[in-house]
């Protein structure tokens, strides 16, 4: 019971992150159509200038200005980036993002160095909520929800409730049209763009002090967020949400639930002995599958439903 | 002279599509623009709408479009209703509409109720996604879509195309309050009929080149033209 509450809500926790991320990264490559592989790299750099803001002025300043900061260098990157390689097709794009991603790790690397820096939880919110069954609950677990929470409320009031949002939701199927109605197509890329970033970077902010801030952070929270994107469906806010969530949970439970299916089909009257076919395979204990748990569920995906969970065309 | 195409050529990446196309559009004018299937009408109105690769020359009062965003063209008062509506599926009819204005509350000489009473069905559709929407009424929402940012040309690429007659009269119907209330278009139509009744001037496509320019009477007189480049 007290783990599966716990797991519960590190699961929850997890999946909005994810979410803070693959929503943006979801709306770029709808809207768009490039799959940016700096996108993780953006919530990396969320995280550091997090940490340098918040041991200079202080945490709730770096909440604010680091976000900024991001979205600044995403409106950046697509103005005078991927606007460019865009003329010279996809391939370009993709290949430019991809060489983005590995510049900013290198340069994390060269000022920050290979080990991971001591980016704290602020001291305000570094206290015990409430427990349950004996295990800690700490306040900022809750203010992680809560950011999540407040940031899915407001980009769904954006895009549901706004001129802009309309022109963003238009745009996700018929750029050309919106452009031809005279709305500047370009900008909105920007715009959309820069929120993405501005998003990753504020995941960045709050995840990197609940997680760890280290150079490699880009290159494992990169793949698990372009699943939650494929799986959740292009052009659907919702289907990433679900997804996210899912994945959360999956990635959470994996971890704690030491069984394989062998034990699952022991349960089931099938008992698994070393005559079985692939009985090596079956024997794995769930832990150890885990971190490519996701990636199987995506591949599962593609083949039985390749527009994704509730996707509005093929990915 | 409110639009004039000079050799225009288009192009889809390598292939070629328009091979010199000299066509214009007076201003209040409504022009027809016929040919047989794949002749390139359809590229001619992205060419003008600044999407699609184009060489040449295409002037509208006193602009160069050539070179320009379709925004830009469009701010300059050109509306486009593409051959495949393009209505945005999850937004609902009220709002497609309003994305037709260029800014938000500015209304031209097109208000919602002056759309509301040409299509009475409209109306009480107003809050359904248009994705939800018959064919019909996409069509009715796409051209109003367009006329919501007060063009003074409109670009209309089939618009009777899979309609019910009933529907096609109401088209029809629209097509000329349009140019009552002084906007000129550019009228891509399968219909003979139709096309012949309301035009001015007609021309058709061959081969991505004009082939006969003339009035409706000249076109009718003239067989060997119909025979020659639009009966398969
Ligand atoms: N996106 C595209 N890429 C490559 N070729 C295209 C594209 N769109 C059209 N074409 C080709 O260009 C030619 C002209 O097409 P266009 O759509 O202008 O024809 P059309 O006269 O409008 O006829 P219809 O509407 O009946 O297809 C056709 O041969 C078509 O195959
Ligand atoms: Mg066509």
């Amino acid at each position: 019971m007290e783990l599966l509450l716990v797991s519960v809500l590190n699961g929850l926790l997890y999946g909005m992150l994810l979410f803070m991320l693959a929503s943006g990264l979801t709306l770029i490559f709808s809207i768009m159509g490039v799959l940016n592989f700096a996108h993780a790299s953006l919530y990396m750099l969320g995280a550091y200038f997090a940490y340098e803001i918040s041991r200079r002025v202080g945490f709730w300043v770096a909440l604010v200005i680091a976000p900024l900061l991001c979205g600044l260098l995403g409106a950046l990157i697509e103005t005078y980036g991927l606007r460019k390689a865009h003329r010279h097709g996809h391939v370009a794009e993709l290949l430019f993002t991809f060489g983005l991603a590995f510049i900013v790790e290198k340069l994390v690397l060269m000022v920050w160095g290979p080990t991971a820096v001591p980016y704290r939880v602020p001291p305000e919110l570094d206290f015990t909520l409430f427990s349950v069954y004996g295990t800690h609950v700490s306040a900022y677990r809750g203010f992680i929800l809560l950011i999540s929470a407040a940031m899915f409320a407001a980009i769904w009031l954006l895009l549901t409730r706004t001129r802009m949002g309309f022109v963003i939701q238009a745009s996700l199927s018929h750029p050309d049209m919106v452009a031809s109605l005279g709305h500047n197509v370009p900008r909105v890329f920007t715009t959309v763009f820069a929120g993405g970033a501005a998003l990753a970077g504020l995941a960045g902010v709050i995840g990197g002090n609940y997680l760890v801030t280290e150079p490699a952070m880009a290159f494992s929270m990169g793949p698990i967020v372009f699943v939650v994107v494929v799986f959740g469906g292009l052009g659907s806010l919702a289907g990433c949400f679900i997804a996210s969530l899912i994945m959360g949970f999956v990635q959470t439970f994996a971890v704690v639930l030491d069984i394989s299916p062998a034990d699952l089909l022991a349960r089931l009257g099938v008992a698994v002995t070393p005559a079985t076919p692939l009985a090596e395979v079956l024997r794995v204990p769930l832990p150890r599958i885990g971190p490519f748990l996701p990636f199987l569920l995506m591949v599962f995906m593609l083949l039985v439903r390749p527009r994704g969970l509730l996707g509005t065309r093929d990915t | 002279m409110t639009l004039q195409l000079t050799r225009l050529h288009a192009y889809y990446g390598k292939s070629h599509v328009l091979h010199g196309i000299n066509l214009d559009v007076g201003e209040g004018e409504i022009v027809a623009l016929l040919g047989r299937n794949g002749v390139g009408r359809s590229t001619t109105c992205k060419a003008i709408m600044g999407l699609v690769a184009a060489k040449g020359s295409i002037a509208y009062r006193g602009h160069n479009l050539l070179g320009l965003r379709p925004d830009q063209i469009a701010r300059l008062g050109i509306g486009y209703v593409p051959e495949d509506r393009q209505v945005f599926p999850t937004l609902t009819l009220r709002q497609n509409l309003e994305l037709g204005l260029k800014r938000a509350g500015r209304f031209g000489r097109w208000r919602l109720e002056d759309i509301y009473a040409l299509f009475p069905n409209l109306r009480s559709r107003q809050n359904v996604a248009a994705g939800q929407l018959s064919g019909g009424e996409q069509q009715m929402l796409a051209i109003s879509r367009s006329l919501m940012g007060d063009p003074d040309l409109i670009v209309v690429d089939e618009p009777t195309e899979g309609l019910a007659p009933k529907l096609v009269e109401q088209v029809r119907e629209m097509l000329c309050e349009i140019a009552r209330r002084g906007a000129a278009i550019l009228l891509i139509e399968q219909k003979l009929t139709i096309a012949l009744q309301i035009s001015h001037r007609v021309y058709v496509m061959g081969h991505g080149r004009v082939v006969f320019e003339g009035t409706p009477g000249e076109f009718a007189k003239d067989d060997s033209v119909r025979r020659q480049w639009l009966e398969v």
